[in-house]
């Protein structure tokens, strides 16, 4: 019986929390949008019944999302934002990671605190900041102009490479600390077999901590790629017009547009796409979890 | 190997023209202000099995780091073969290491932890195929070649990294706490296994151990160690019978160390005046000593015979009271009080059963041993 409790809470918690709120959406999705509040029809009537409330949905809205190019083009264009992002991460944060990993045992929660010190502050309040960095008269190119490395302002607010940038730097700690719990957990004396069987310090860490750090990496790939592809954020403050991301394009369809069923349909999409990596997530960090049992 | 006609005995380190496989000069090693190895010069053979026994922090583990190439002299040579290595990286030398911890790779089945090494060598495919298999069947790990090391047991993980660090059939093979995870059943029958598969092979083994034990029964030579120092280096038998200080007599098996002062009686013969109003005892010495000299009188327990009445005709012969037994099974030890107030301890077999033992708790008895029984030191 307790058991059964300690089970329900958190069920039910995610049923009222996530399954019926995308119910809700799933249903906006599959109405007509109409100049109402909440402007889209039908509504459900208790007199009609529910079978006359069903035969009105239809999947209109859907086959609208494949007819009209901004969509697909859209998710595509996030897919490889995200995608790019994520590498450029991983890039970034591995190095970082292996650095924490091999600092002397008396830095490493100094240093784990400076990873997470930016959660401090509000996620909006950074975004901002950086945008005051990368401006045409912000501080990088006001820096580079008085160090004579440039002579003309750089572009670089309202490009792509803003929004990578500011993904980068939003979602490092999400890929540092699962690369650093793997490190961390390594036993030194594995290197030091390799190397006494003929690795080079180069191959030692090809063949022996890359692989032994995988699951870190998946896990901090996912943990990137998941949110920075539905990144509205990022893409609306940092890139330009011609950034094209899917949670821009979801959010002006609900605000701009108030068009609520095609947002939805849009929602439903991002939600199915996204599937797919979670699944996989889950698998790996289910896989990781039986290797060390 | 010589002719069969000379000695059959394998003491390569008594034969002045035989040229050491491994040898440090004057080596010191330096940890900031801490010296881990103080000048230390030390030959080992080809086909040795030889030991590094100290208590932790001795310095034998450094020893044996510098010679796998992790650390480097802070002064001194290590020659291996009559070539100085000190500058040769760890990933260049003919020797591997067997850790402490194993160092298995996780991710990696048996079979390819074993060809590990190999692969990093200009070995063909085959060849290498041929050489694993070898190296499973020496270990008896046929069976498990394609588990991952998580799932086989401590003594079978044990020898998978025996057997990654004889794959490449290294000129020295360094065994760092080999048996120090495996339980003590598990590790007797494993030295016999070690010291079959050392004279298989024909490889140099150093091995580094704080059990002094696995050191006597593995290995041709012991060197026993404290503070970066070599104390004595000589075989088992030489170290437990005639151990050259009380550090060396203390620290391998129990003894019992007895001060006083030489009194030469001729012959090699001394008298030892240990204390006052007790007659003195008898012991020879191959070293001199001059009268009046401090010496410790070194004599094993299993040496000292205990009787409930006074022994006729023996060297030695003193009497106590027993104030403990230490029972242990096969042995039996009683620490038995002087009259002077010191503790002696003697061991004798339980020949019959624990309730028909002659002597319990308080009883009076005479400790006696002879001349020889014991070892004269200095300090």
């Amino acid at each position: 019986m307790r058991r059964f409790v300690l089970i329900a809470v958190p069920y039910a918690w995610l049923v009222a929390l996530f399954l019926v709120p995308f119910l809700i959406v799933l249903k906006i999705s599959l109405s007509d949008t109409a100049l109402a509040i909440p402007p889209y029809v039908p509504k459900f009537e208790w007199a009609e019944g529910i079978m006359a409330f069903l035969r009105q949905l239809d999947f209109e809205n859907f086959i609208f999302l494949t007819e009209d190019n901004l969509y697909w083009k859209a998710y595509l264009s996030s897919l490889q934002i995200a995608t790019i992002s994520t590498i450029l991460t991983l890039m970034v944060g591995y190095p970082i990671a292996y650095g924490m990993a091999r600092a002397p045992a008396e830095w490493r929660p100094t240093l784990m605190m400076l990873i997470i010190l930016p959660f401090w502050t509000s996620f909006l309040i950074r975004v901002y900041a950086w945008m005051g960095i990368l401006s045409q008269e912000g501080f990088l190119n006001q820096f580079l102009l008085w160090t004579g490395i440039i002579n003309e302002p750089l572009t670089i607010i309202n490009t792509n490479t803003a929004v990578y940038i500011g993904i980068v730097y939003t979602y490092l700690p999400f890929m540092i600390l699962p690369i650093y719990a793997a490190l961390d957990r390594m036993d030194g004396s594995l290197i030091e077999a390799a190397e006494d069987l003929g690795c080079s310090r180069l191959m030692a860490f090809w063949l022996v901590t890359i692989p032994l750090s995988k699951n870190g990496i998946i896990a901090g790939s996912f943990l990137v790629f998941i949110p920075a592809l539905g990144e509205f954020v990022i893409p609306s403050l940092l890139g330009g017009s011609r950034t094209l991301m899917i949670g821009k394009v979801l959010w002006e369809e609900f605000f701009s547009n108030r068009d609520w069923p095609v947002a939805s349909a849009v929602a439903v999409i991002l939600l199915l796409i996204l599937v797919v990596p979670i699944v996989l997530f889950q698998r790996n960090q289910q896989k990781q979890a039986e290797a060390e049992s | 190997m010589g002719p069969v006609l000379q000695s059959t005995e394998f003491a390569p380190w008594n034969d002045p023209t035989e040229k050491p496989l491994i040898r440090f000069r004057n080596v010191t090693k330096r940890f900031g202000d801490f010296v881990a190895i103080n000048d230390l010069t030390l030959d080992i053979y080809e086909q040795e099995f030889f030991a590094l026994l100290g208590p932790s922090g001795c310095g034998k583990t450094t020893l044996m780091r510098m010679l796998a190439g992790f650390e480097t002299p802070s002064e001194g040579q290590i020659e291996l073969s009559g070539q100085d290595i000190v500058p040769v990286p760890p990933n260049k030398r003919a020797v591997n290491m067997m850790f402490q911890s194993y160092a298995l790779f996780p991710h990696l089945s048996i079979w390819d932890n074993i060809a590990f090494g190999l692969r990093r060598s200009p070995m063909s495919k085959p060849d290498i195929k041929a050489r694993v298999e070898e190296m499973l069947k020496l270990t008896r790990l046929e069976k498990f070649a394609h588990r991952k090391p998580h799932q086989i047991s401590g003594g079978q993980r044990q020898r998978v990294a025996l057997a990654r660090s004889l794959a490449k059939a290294p000129k020295l093979l360094l065994l760092d706490e080999p048996m120090g995870a495996l339980d003590k059943k598990l590790r007797q029958e494993t030295q016999f296994e070690l010291m079959d598969i050392q004279e298989k092979t024909g490889t140099t083994f150093v091995i580094v151990t704080h059990d002094q034990e696995e050191a006597m029964t593995v290995a041709s030579r012991v060197a026993v160690m404290d503070e970066g120092c070599l104390i004595q280096v000589s075989t088992p038998d030489r170290i437990y019978e005639s151990p050259n200080s009380v550090y060396v007599a203390d620290f391998i098996g129990d003894v019992n160390i007895i001060k006083g002062t030489a009194k030469a009686q001729g012959d090699d013969l001394y008298q030892v005046n240990w204390s006052d109003g007790m007659p003195p005892l008898n012991a020879t010495s191959e070293t001199d000593f001059s009268d009046g000299q401090t010496c410790h009188l070194a004599i094993r327990p299993e040496k000292v015979a205990i009787s409930a009445d006074k022994p006729d005709g023996a060297d030695n012969a003193v009497q106590g009271k027993i104030l403990d037994i230490a029972y242990l099974g096969n042995l039996s030890t009683y620490h038995v009080e002087l009259t002077s107030g010191v503790i002696i301890k003697a061991q004798t077999s339980n020949t019959r059963r624990i309730s028909r033992r002659s002597f319990t708790w308080e009883d009076p008895v005479w400790l006696s041993w002879t001349a020889t029984a014991g070892v004269l030191l200095v300090n």
